[in-house]
């Protein structure tokens, strides 16, 4: 049976699952990625949204105005959460977020912000954008559209959104870091053997 | 045909290809992902080639870009010196990238550096980015279209090797890239290394490499020995799909190469993601063309 996540999150909800858990979102799911991050902590900038209990989506989606003027979202995957590792400790603090989704791993500082106010990084598998975009039902707004088409904060409504594989769970543990450690001891004996063959400097 | 009618079709014609190779994986990457998704056992992994499978059949039905991540679009062109529009190729491919952001839709994703802002076009200075190797006595001209997007474009390295480093050296750049950033960058990947002499002509190299097919080989046996292993070395990591673990890590190793100079070993790596989008074609003097990477190419 699917596990689902509805918005407003609470803790409990999230307590139990651990890293590699696969779920879904049901409710609300904001795009929110490099600017936004840099506004609300480096700029000091009010959010223009409410995130308590929310969920947030590292992406920049291709999104079409309609001629009524509303919008339809078209394409949208997640991109690279290492790059708001900077900010996201104190975006979680801030902010009350709970649902952080992502491509790809994210760090220490993420761990830590997770750990201490219940929160959790989840991996949507990346390039699946229109996969993404048909669970998206409707997009229900967008702010801080000066940034332009990627960076725009877009509130969307979601069902079913995923599979989301968590990947930084509320006890903090860490599944991509946990396999990049594995990786990095594999890769020395395998170097190891491959540098036998290759001295074609004689 | 008129020269003015001429430069419109083949704005046209351009505009098309570069749209249709955002929303279809060529035949080759296609054909590799099915073969990786057979071999995989790991739960996770299945599950992400399960969406990845399911993504691009909706991509194709919808007719929308599947990723959304439609890059910074380059073009590699390998034109032919009598080719009747080659001063007008330049102005021809940005016209291209401005009907297939409107037309795919493509993400507006040229930013004017300093400036700092979108300039919500998809084109800005020096973008779309153009390539250019000439064919002395040829007439036709031969694009290869690439999407680079973000993701994939992040782990791109190059580095300066002293001569005592040797393949060894090259083969430990390679390693530490992919396992350093290739995680996050979409595996399984398809990985270019350039082997040249300075900074800039491996880093051209690398990525002239994940324009080559995936499954071919370097004419030089040596260089050819060394995709071979560092394919299965990087697969031997098991990296899985999206860095959760299984039975393979990348889709291949492209090797492209120079002479060096003998006090140095010039090595770069560009990655290309699963979604790995790119496309050739080659357009004749009188203008007819032939889609060479994509099978059952319609307009």
């Amino acid at each position: 049976m699917k596990k689902i996540l509805t918005t407003p999150i609470k803790d409990e909800d999230l307590e139990s699952l651990n890293i590699g858990d696969v779920v879904y979102l049901t409710g609300t799911l904001v795009t929110c990625r490099d600017v936004a991050h840099r506004r609300l902590i480096e700029l000091g900038r009010e959010l223009p949204v409410n995130l308590e209990g929310g969920a947030i989506f590292h992406a920049g989606p291709i999104v079409r105005q309609k001629e009524n003027g509303e919008y339809e979202m078209v394409s949208i995957g997640p991109t690279t959460s290492m790059r708001m590792e900077k900010f996201e400790k104190e975006f979680i603090q801030r902010t009350g977020v709970k649902l952080i989704v992502g491509k790809g791993g994210m760090g220490p500082e993420t761990q830590e912000g997770c750990k201490e106010n219940k929160a959790v990084h989840a991996i949507f598998p990346g390039g699946c954008a229109v996969l993404a975009a048909t669970q998206v039902e409707k997009i229900e707004g967008a702010e801080w559209k000066d940034l332009g088409m990627p960076e725009t904060l877009w509130i969307n409504r979601v069902k079913e959104f995923g599979p989301l594989i968590i990947s930084i769970d509320t006890k903090g543990k860490n599944l991509i870091e946990e396999n990049k450690a594995v990786f990095n001891e594999k890769k020395k004996p395998i170097l190891e053997r491959i540098n036998q063959k290759i001295r074609f400097i004689k | 045909m008129d020269k003015t009618a001429a430069v419109a079709d083949l704005t046209n014609l351009m505009s098309k290809f570069t749209s249709y190779i955002g929303k279809r994986l060529p035949t080759d990457v296609s054909e590799k992902l099915g073969e990786l998704r057979e071999q995989e056992v790991n739960f996770l992994a299945k599950e992400v080639y399960e969406s990845m499978r399911q993504n691009q059949e909706a991509a194709d039905k919808l007719d929308r870009p599947s990723c959304q991540d439609t890059g910074v679009i380059q073009y590699f062109l390998t034109a032919g010196a009598n080719f009747p529009l080659l001063g007008e190729l330049e102005s021809i491919l940005e016209g291209a990238t401005l009907g297939a952001t409107k037309e795919g839709p493509l993400r507006h994703n040229a930013v004017e550096t300093f400036v700092e802002k979108n300039t919500g076009t998809n084109t800005g200075s020096k973008i779309p980015w153009l390539d250019w190797e000439i064919v002395p006595g040829s007439d036709s001209v031969t694009i290869d279209v690439y999407m680079a997007g973000g993701g994939c474009t992040l782990p791109g390295k190059a580095t300066v090797l002293m001569p005592g480093q040797g393949y060894e050296g090259v083969a430990e750049f390679v390693f530490d890239v992919i396992t350093s950033r290739g995680v996050n960058a979409c595996p399984p990947l398809l990985v270019g290394v350039g082997v040249s002499t300075s900074a800039e002509t491996a880093a051209r190299l690398s990525k002239k490499a994940i324009l080559r097919p995936v499954n071919t080989r370097h004419s030089n046996d040596n260089a050819a020995l060394m995709e071979e292993l560092l394919t299965e070395g990087l697969n031997e990591l098991g990296l899985g799909p999206q860095g959760l673990t299984g039975n393979n890590s990348v889709m291949g190793v492209n090797i492209e190469s120079s002479a060096r100079h003998p006090s140095t070993i010039g090595v770069a790596v560009s990655t290309g993601c699963w979604a790995h989008r790119r496309g050739q074609i080659k357009i004749n003097a009188d203008m007819s063309y032939e889609v060479i990477s994509h099978k059952g190419f319609k307009l």
